[in-house]
């Protein structure tokens, strides 16, 4: 078999062999191990789980060993090895209400049946340095107190009694899947959300701060955001009914937003909604901003023309590995373009009389 | 990655079968862009994923499999996609364009003429050529099926009244059976004729934006013009200095750090087999 060998070939080897001793770093110094990543990075774990579309924390731990810790890189490996997985079909949705919560709060209630729950939460922390965790980063072990059994009823329903906030959508037809089917707009709101929640949480953040400063302003309060495990359920068809096949760890962040009515909505409380893979609570807060920001003309709201409110230009950017990729493909030869440029600017120069210069010959 | 573990040329038949729709659709069509699903793929979007996708749905193991990046099989993002059909298709490869069923592209369209039974795979990066004159995919969208292309005309009229020439030297829009205005994807202006009334097929795939356009052989593609400013196709006003080709478009490699420049064919193998046959131009060794 012939095949084609030239140039380019040794120099894409030399650079993949100096990259992977650049990854593993000073050989003095112990190599992490994917466990060691999962338990002690596990919110950088979390983001690439999240924006990777692919629940597996030792994978999602290996493509951030693997990429020298670019989160970006990580995911973009992820992505890659999720389209190589048969998709066997779609689960029940998962019931947050009766999620085990590890964190639960509500900034709109100072208290609310099942409780305010911190959790692990930077919240409160100082930030400052810890210089000793540099020497040693051995803690004692946290208070502990028994589970409560009794039930955590999600804080939008209790508004939802007086009638105060718009109900949410029941609807039960399989949702479009967005690694599946191209994305074409209109895109109505399962689809906005599925891009939202594996959407970049750098541009989802800063779009949601838009929100907030004035850019689609639609007042949100975090109604309630919580953080724990909810079992996964998938109906078997050889069997009938629906058995549960793993348990996973979510945030779901619900607000609560200001509305004053318009044309074709009374005066409540409207929601935007955000949920996400593992403990990302910036990133399902944003989510929540967002989806409500998008969600103005359903609502009877004015078009702002703010770039939150505009399904196209949110949907159409805020994937990160098709804007990464874009964006830096910039690095990769153009010289032929450049080339055909460079024989126009000097042909339009030549008739502008600005070019005395040699235009082309060779020396 | 092994090639063992991975279908024939990387994706699974399900998603192949789609990407084929998709073309089937794209080659009924002329120059309509066929929305697909496209996949994440293992390199970059920006790299190529669209024509990889294309070249992957479209391959057979009797397949000869030519790889060019700027005209060049050297390039090395061209070394890369050949090595992964190599790898995940095992096909036969070759640099020479005559010898080729399956041509993948970016940028330019081979010297040698195609023929008939051949394919030529297009890596597009943006595929609307109404893009940077309309932001909005639901417009441009609208705009092609109403073929209101007067925005396309009145760009390309104040370029002349502006600049007194069209100033569009690459992703030269063209007509497509005098329906369809198409990006031809970021090749030269230079190489538009090829597209005309070609005997081979040509595919164009937009990984990022998920699009996927097609020409049947023999398609008739005009470039965009006016009466009195008729298309013209351009290049360096130079012989290779290799092989001494007057008719092949060029790149230009600077050679010392005194203005000192020299023109090769942009097209390796073409050069290549023009010295094969003893044409030599003024820089040949």
């Amino acid at each position: 078999m012939y095949v084609a060998v030239k140039g380019g070939e040794r120099a894409i080897e030399n650079a993949h062999a100096w990259l992977a001793e650049e990854r593993r770093g000073d050989t003095g110094v112990a190599e992490l191990d994917i466990a060691q990543i999962r338990e002690q990075l596990s919110l950088s774990v979390n983001r690439v789980m999240a924006e990777g579309s692919l629940y597996d924390q030792d994978l999602a731990a290996l493509a951030i060993k693997q990429a020298r810790g670019d989160l970006i890189e990580a995911i973009f490996l992820i992505r890659a090895y999720r389209t190589t997985l048969p998709r066997f079909g779609c689960s029940e949705a998962v019931d947050t209400g009766a999620m085990a919560c590890d964190r639960r709060i509500s900034a709109t209630f100072k208290d609310v049946p099942g409780g305010q729950v911190l959790g692990p939460t930077f919240d409160y922390t100082h930030r400052l340095l810890d210089f000793k965790l540099a020497a040693d980063g051995e803690v004692p072990p946290a208070p502990e107190r028994e589970a409560t059994t009794a039930p955590v009823p999600h804080v939008t329903g209790f508004l939802n009694r007086e009638g105060l906030i718009e109900e949410a959508p029941q609807d039960d037809t399989p949702p479009p899947d967005l690694t599946r089917e191209p994305l074409e707009m209109p895109a109505e709101r399962p689809l906005r959300l599925q891009a939202l929640t594996r959407a970049d949480e750098g541009f989802t953040l800063s779009l949601a701060y838009s929100t907030q400063r004035g850019y689609g302003r639609n007042h949100a309060f975090v109604g309630e955001l919580r953080i724990g495990t909810v079992p996964v359920e998938m109906e078997i068809p050889e069997l009938g009914f629906a058995i549960e096949i793993g348990e996973i760890s979510l945030t779901e962040c619900e607000t609560v937003n200001q509305f004053t009515g318009s044309k074709s909505e009374p005066p409540q409380f409207t929601r935007g909604y955000g949920l996400v893979f593992g403990q990302t609570e910036r990133k399902a807060i944003s989510m929540a901003l967002v989806d409500r920001a998008l969600r103005w003309k359903e609502l009877g709201e004015d078009d702002a023309g703010a770039p939150a409110q505009d399904a196209e230009f949110v949907l159409y950017h805020c994937d990160n590995i098709q804007a990464t990729g874009f964006l830096e493909h910039i690095k990769l030869p153009h010289y032929v373009d450049f080339q055909s440029e460079l024989e126009l600017v000097r042909k339009l120069r030549r008739e502008a009389g600005a070019d005395q210069s040699h235009a082309g010959g060779t020396s | 990655m092994t090639g063992d573990s991975y279908n024939f040329a990387y994706l699974d038949e399900q998603t192949k079968r789609m990407i084929r729709r998709a073309i089937l659709k794209g080659l009924a069509v002329p120059g309509y862009q066929v929305p697909f699903a496209s996949r994440e793929m293992p390199m970059p979007y920006g790299w190529g994923t669209g024509g990889v996708q294309v070249s992957a749905a479209v391959l057979t193991p009797e397949d000869r499999f030519k790889v060019i990046d700027q005209g060049a099989d050297d390039t090395t993002n061209a070394v890369s996609i050949r090595s992964f059909f190599q790898r995940t298709a095992g096909v036969e490869t070759t640099t020479a364009t005559e010898e080729a069923t399956v041509i993948q592209t970016r940028h330019r369209i081979p010297e040698a003429p195609l023929g008939e039974g051949q394919i030529l795979v297009y890596q597009v990066p943006i595929p609307e050529p109404l893009r940077f004159l309309e932001p909005r995919e639901s417009e441009t969208r609208k705009m092609h099926s109403l073929e209101e292309y007067g925005l396309m005309h009145v760009k390309l009229y104040e370029d002349i009244s502006r600049h007194g020439h069209i100033a569009t030297s690459y992703a030269y829009p063209v007509k497509v059976e005098a329906r369809y205005v198409m990006d031809p994807s970021p090749i030269p202006k230079f190489d538009n004729p090829k597209l005309n009334d070609c005997p081979a097929i040509q595919l164009f795939g937009a990984g990022r934006e998920q699009r996927i356009y097609a020409l049947p052989p023999y398609t008739r593609v005009t470039s965009l013009d006016f009466e009195d400013h008729p298309f013209e196709a351009t290049k360096a006003d130079h012989p290779c200095g290799l092989c001494g080709a007057g008719d092949s478009y060029l790149d230009e490699v600077i050679v010392d750090d005194a203005g000192g420049r020299m023109f090769v064919c942009s097209d390796t193998d073409y050069c290549e087999s023009r010295q094969r046959q003893s044409h030599r131009g003024k820089d040949a060794a």
